[in-house]
C-alpha cells in the first residue's frame, strides 16, 4: 500500500516536472534538413540543447546523456505555424458588441483539446488561436506552443510572443449586427465607420489620460483622472504599434479600404486574413508592407469568396508580399504541408517558397521570426521530421517536436491521446461534419444571433 | 512608298484587330480525331503502356498499345515524358446543383420534403456552374451529382463535366439516395443529447420501414394492374429499387449506423446497393466486405468521428476497408466546390497505407463498375469513350500539371474562371499608379 503511494505520489512528481521543464536535448542525426533561410543541407544532423538549437553540421557527436533520432532518409524542416486557428479556445466570438478589443484569448486556452494533438500530427508546432470574425474589433489572440501534455493554459502560451488582435470586414460583422441585432454595421460603409470611430476615440482617450498624467505633475493640481477604460487602453497600443492586427477579409474593395484606415492613423502592422481577392489588390498590399495569410484553395462557400483564385498565394508572392497559408480549420491544419505544395499547382512556386508559407512567412506575421519558422542555430527547437517530402502527397510527418521535446510519435503514441476523459461523454456518438459548408469556427459562439438555416451553410 | 507603308500599317491594324477578337473569344471544345503519342499510358485494368499511343476516334478510344498506325491526317499531340490517365470519377458531388453555398438561391440540392425520391438531380445540373471547369481541368471528368437534405432526398445523376445541356452532360448513371437514420453529430452545431438524437434515429427509421413497406405495396400494385396503379411519384420512383433495377446510394457513417444499414438492407432484400460516406467503416469493414455491398467512401481528408480515435483514422479508412475485402471507391466530398482535390483525398489514402495502384482504381475503374459505366468509362481501353486527361507526374503528387482534358473526345479549353483571375492579376496594369 505504501509502495502505492509512493509510486502515485512520485508519477505526480514526474507530470508536474514535465509541465515546467518544457525543454529538451536531443541530436537528429543525418537527415536532409530543410532550413528554410539557408537551403537544404544533405545527410546532416541537428543538436538541440534545452530546447534551442546549438548546432547544426555533419557528424556531430552525441553529447552524454542526450537522446539520439535517426532521421536517415527522413527530411526534418522547421515546426509548421499556423497563422490562423481556433483550437484549444474554449470561446471564439464574443459577439456582442462590433468593438470588443477587451476581450481576450488568453482568458479561455483549453491545454486538454485532442486537436492541439492531431495539429502536432500535422506537424504543427506554433498556432495563431484566433477570435471569432463576428465584429469589426474583435478580442485579441494568443500565439500559442503545441506543448500538448500539459494541464495549464499558461504552459501553452508562447512566451512574449506579440500581443495580436482580430479585425473582421465584410459579410460576418454585418451580418450578425446589421442583420442579427439591426445596428452600424450593416454596410461595407458601416464596418468602415465603426472601426474609423473606435479609433478616433482611443485618440481622444490616449490625449486626456496624457494631459492628465502631464496635469498631475503640476504642483497643486486638484482635477480628477478621466475613466479608465480598456478597451480604449488596447485600442491606443495598436495605434502605437504594439499590437499587430490580424484583420479577416475577402473582398478587395475592403481590404483596399483598410489598407487606408490604417494609413490614416499611422498603424504599420497588419496581417490581412483569409484575404481571397489580395490578388487584386497585391501591389497595394506590398507597397504599404501589409502582410497576407490566406487559404490554399477554398472559395464558393459564400458571395464575398465567389470570385476567388488558388493562385491568390502566387499571386501575392510573385507581387512581393509576405504571405502564408492558414487553415482556420482543425482537419486543414493537419496538413498545412499539403496546402502549400498546392501553390507549385497553382502558380509554379519554387519548393523554398512553398515552405516558407508555412514557416518562416506565418513567422513574420506573429512577429516571432527570429525564435521559430527556420532552423538555424539559436533558435527554438520546433521541429518536424517527415517521411517523404513535405511538399509530396506521400509526406507523412512522423515526429514533431516542440522546443526539443518530442510532443508526438507516429510510431510509439497510443490511438487514444486524450489526457482526460469525460465520464459522461458518450462513448457511441461520433461527430461527422457537414460537409456541404466550411468548417472553421470563425462565427463559433455567433450562431444564437443567425438563422440557423443559414449558419449551417455559413459560418466563416 | 509612303503609299505602301500605310497601306501595309492599316493591314497590320486590322490583323490586330481580328488577333485580339479572337484571343477575346472564351474557348470551347474542340471535337476530332486525334493521335497522342510517345506518352506513358496508365491504362488501370491493363498495366502500364511505356512510349505509348492512344488514337480516338469519333470521341471513342480506337486504339491504344505501341504499334498504333495513325491514319494519315490525324492530327498528333506529341505526349513525350508525359503520362495519360483514364478521366477520374468524384462519386460524391454537388456539382451543377450548388453555385454558392451560403446564398440559397444558388443551390438546388436541398428540396422541402423528406421522402421526395423523385426529385431529380440530372434536371437541376447547371451545365454552367463555374466549379464545373475549375474541376474538369484537374483531370476529374465525371462526376456523381447528389440531392441532399431529408431521409430519400431525391435521384443522384452521374454526369460528365462537358455539355450544354443535362442530357448532354448525362453520364449513363441515376440512384436513388438515402440517408440512412443517422446516431451520429453533425458537427459543432448539433448540440442535441444522447438520448434526442436517439429518438430522432429510431423515428427516422419507422418512418423508412414504412415507405419501404408502401413502396413494396404499391411495386405489387402496379404490377397487377400493369401500371395503373396510380399517380404516387414518392413511391413510384422507389419501384426500381424495389425491383432491383436501380442502385440505392446509402449514405451512413457511425459504425452501428452501418451495421444498421446492412442488417436492413438485407432484412429487405435491396438487390443493389451501395453504401455512401462510411467514414466508421474501419471500425466494422470485415461485416461489410461480408456483406459484399461495395462503397464510395470519402472524403479522406477529415478528423477521426471521436476523440479517442487514432489521430489518421479517416486518412487510413479506405485503405483499412480494401485490406478487409471490401470494393472500395473514393469520393471527395470536400464542400467549398473543391472536387478537383480528388486525387489528393486518395493521395492521402495511399500516404497513410492503401496501396497505390488500389487508391488509382478507386477514382477511375471502381466507380465506373460500381455506377455500370465501366463499359464506358474508368480505364484506357479500345471502345471506351475518350475520357482521359495528360500530365506530367502522379496524378496524386500536388504540384503534377494536367495539360489536356478529353470528355467524350472533346478536347476541353484548359481555363476556369480561377486561371482567368491569374492571367489577369498575376502583373496587374495598371499597378499602384495609374498614370
Amino acid at each position: 500500500m505504501k509502495k502505492i503511494f509512493v509510486l502515485l505520489f512520485s508519477s505526480f512528481i514526474l507530470v508536474g516536472a514535465t509541465a515546467q521543464s518544457d525543454k529538451g536535448s536531443l541530436l537528429i542525426k543525418n537527415g536532409t534538413v530543410i532550413t528554410i533561410t539557408k537551403g537544404n543541407l544533405e545527410q546532416t544532423d541537428v543538436l538541440i540543447r534545452d530546447g534551442k538549437i546549438i548546432q547544426i553540421s555533419k557528424n556531430i557527436a552525441a553529447p552524454a546523456g542526450v537522446k539520439i533520432i535517426d532521421a536517415t532518409g527522413q527530411f526534418v524542416m522547421p515546426g509548421i505555424i499556423d497563422a490562423h486557428s481556433h483550437i484549444a479556445l474554449d470561446a471564439i466570438n464574443e459577439a456582442t458588441s462590433p468593438v470588443t478589443a477587451e476581450v481576450a484569448e488568453a482568458d479561455v486556452i483549453d491545454p486538454l483539446d485532442i486537436a492541439i494533438y492531431r495539429a502536432l500530427g500535422g506537424g504543427i508546432t506554433t498556432v495563431h488561436a484566433m477570435h471569432g470574425s463576428a465584429n469589426a474589433i474583435g478580442g485579441q489572440c494568443e500565439t500559442l506552443k503545441m506543448r500538448y501534455g500539459t494541464f495549464d493554459p499558461e504552459v501553452l502560451k508562447m512566451e512574449a510572443a506579440p500581443r495580436t488582435i482580430k479585425f473582421a470586414l465584410g459579410e460576418n460583422p454585418t451580418r450578425v449586427h446589421g442583420e442579427g441585432n439591426n445596428i452600424v454595421p450593416r454596410t461595407r460603409m458601416g464596418v468602415e465607420f465603426v472601426i474609423r470611430q473606435a479609433f478616433s476615440e482611443a485618440k481622444e482617450y490616449a490625449e486626456k489620460w496624457s494631459q492628465y498624467n502631464k496635469s498631475k505633475l503640476i504642483k497643486g493640481f486638484r482635477g480628477a483622472p478621466p475613466a479608465y477604460s480598456y478597451r480604449h487602453e488596447v485600442l491606443s497600443d495598436i495605434l502605437n504599434d504594439k499590437i499587430i492586427v490580424h484583420c479577416h477579409s475577402y473582398r478587395a474593395d475592403e481590404i483596399y479600404m483598410m489598407l487606408k484606415v490604417c494609413k490614416d492613423f499611422g498603424i504599420k502592422r497588419i496581417v490581412f486574413q483569409h484575404v481571397n481577392e489580395g490578388f487584386k489588390v497585391a501591389p497595394e498590399l506590398a507597397a504599404q508592407g501589409a502582410m497576407a495569410s490566406v487559404f490554399s484553395d477554398w472559395w464558393a462557400y459564400k458571395f464575398e469568396v465567389y470570385y476567388s483564385t488558388a493562385y491568390n498565394a502566387a499571386i501575392l508572392s510573385k507581387n512581393g508580399v509576405v504571405t502564408s497559408i492558414n487553415s482556420d480549420d482543425g482537419e486543414m491544419m493537419r496538413h498545412l504541408y499539403h496546402e502549400a505544395g498546392k501553390t507549385q499547382k497553382y502558380g509554379g512556386l519554387s519548393d523554398e517558397e512553398a515552405l516558407a508559407l508555412i514557416t518562416i512567412n506565418p513567422a513574420k506575421q506573429l512577429g516571432i521570426e527570429s525564435r521559430v519558422g527556420s532552423l538555424e542555430v539559436g533558435k527554438e527547437a520546433d521541429i518536424v521530421i517527415f517521411k517523404n517530402h513535405p511538399l509530396s502527397i506521400y509526406g507523412v510527418p512522423m515526429l514533431t517536436i516542440v522546443d526539443g521535446v518530442v510532443r508526438f510519435d507516429r510510431e510509439k503514441d497510443p490511438d487514444d491521446m486524450r489526457l482526460v476523459v469525460d465520464p459522461k461523454q458518450a462513448i457511441e456518438t461520433a461527430t461527422f461534419r457537414d460537409k456541404l459548408s466550411d468548417q472553421d469556427h470563425c462565427m463559433e459562439g455567433a450562431e444564437f444571433i443567425l438563422d440557423s438555416e443559414l449558419f449551417n451553410t455559413n459560418k466563416k | 512608298m509612303k503609299g505602301l507603308q500605310t497601306i501595309m500599317g492599316l493591314l497590320t491594324a486590322i490583323v490586330c484587330v481580328v488577333v485580339l477578337r479572337v484571343e477575346a473569344q472564351s474557348p470551347k471544345g474542340k471535337y476530332g480525331n486525334l493521335a497522342l503519342t510517345n506518352a506513358t499510358i496508365e491504362t488501370v485494368t491493363k498495366g502500364t503502356i511505356q512510349n505509348g499511343t492512344v488514337l480516338i476516334v469519333d470521341g471513342k478510344i480506337a486504339a491504344v498499345g505501341t504499334n498504333v498506325s495513325v491514319p494519315t491526317g490525324t492530327e498528333i499531340i506529341d505526349c513525350k515524358g508525359q503520362f495519360i490517365y483514364p478521366g477520374m470519377i468524384d462519386a460524391g458531388t454537388n456539382l451543377g446543383l450548388n453555385e454558392i453555398s451560403a446564398v440559397a438561391r444558388t443551390t438546388d440540392f436541398n428540396e422541402i420534403g423528406d421522402v421526395i425520391p423523385q426529385m431529380k438531380a440530372l434536371t437541376a445540373v447547371n451545365p454552367n456552374a463555374s466549379a464545373i471547369p475549375v474541376t474538369r481541368i484537374s483531370g476529374v471528368t465525371t462526376a456523381l451529382s447528389f440531392p441532399t437534405g431529408g431521409m430519400l432526398p431525391g435521384t443522384a445523376a452521374l454526369i460528365n463535366l462537358h455539355g450544354y445541356t443535362p442530357d448532354q452532360m448525362y453520364a449513363g448513371f441515376e440512384g436513388i439516395v438515402l440517408t440512412f437514420p443517422n446516431t451520429g453529430r453533425r458537427g459543432f452545431f448539433d448540440r442535441r443529447t444522447d438520448e434526442e438524437i436517439k429518438k430522432a434515429s429510431e423515428k427516422a427509421l419507422a418512418s423508412l420501414n414504412d415507405v419501404w413497406e408502401k413502396a413494396t405495396q404499391y411495386h405489387k400494385l402496379d404490377s397487377a394492374t400493369k401500371g395503373k396503379a396510380g399517380y404516387y411519384p414518392e413511391l413510384q420512383a422507389m419501384v426500381p429499387v424495389i425491383r432491383g433495377e436501380q442502385t440505392l446510394l446509402v449514405e451512413v457513417n457511425a459504425s452501428k449506423d452501418i451495421q444498421a444499414a446492412l442488417k436492413w438492407l438485407k432484412e429487405k432484400k435491396v438487390k443493389k446497393s451501395i453504401l455512401t460516406g462510411v467514414a466508421e467503416g474501419w471500425r466494422v469493414a470485415d461485416e461489410i466486405a461480408k456483406s459484399g455491398i461495395p462503397v464510395i467512401t470519402g472524403g479522406v481528408l477529415e478528423l477521426p468521428s471521436r476523440e479517442y480515435d487514432r489521430y489518421d483514422k479517416a486518412y487510413a479508412n479506405p485503405g483499412l476497408l480494401k485490406k478487409a475485402g471490401v470494393k472500395v471507391a473514393i469520393k471527395s466530398e470536400s464542400g467549398n466546390n473543391n472536387y478537383r482535390n480528388l486525387p489528393y483525398h486518395a493521395g492521402f489514402a495511399v500516404a497513410y497505407g492503401m496501396n497505390k495502384e488500389d487508391a488509382l482504381k478507386s477514382i477511375t475503374i471502381i466507380p465506373a463498375e460500381l455506377l455500370g459505366v465501366s463499359n464506358k468509362l474508368g480505364s484506357i481501353e479500345v471502345g471506351k469513350s475518350a475520357t482521359l486527361f495528360i500530365c506530367n507526374g502522379d496524378p496524386f503528387e500536388t504540384k503534377t500539371q494536367v495539360s489536356h482534358v478529353f470528355i467524350e473526345g472533346w478536347n476541353i479549353p484548359m481555363v476556369s474562371r480561377q486561371t482567368e483571375l491569374y492571367d489577369e492579376f498575376l502583373k496587374r496594369e495598371p499597378g499602384v499608379k495609374k498614370n
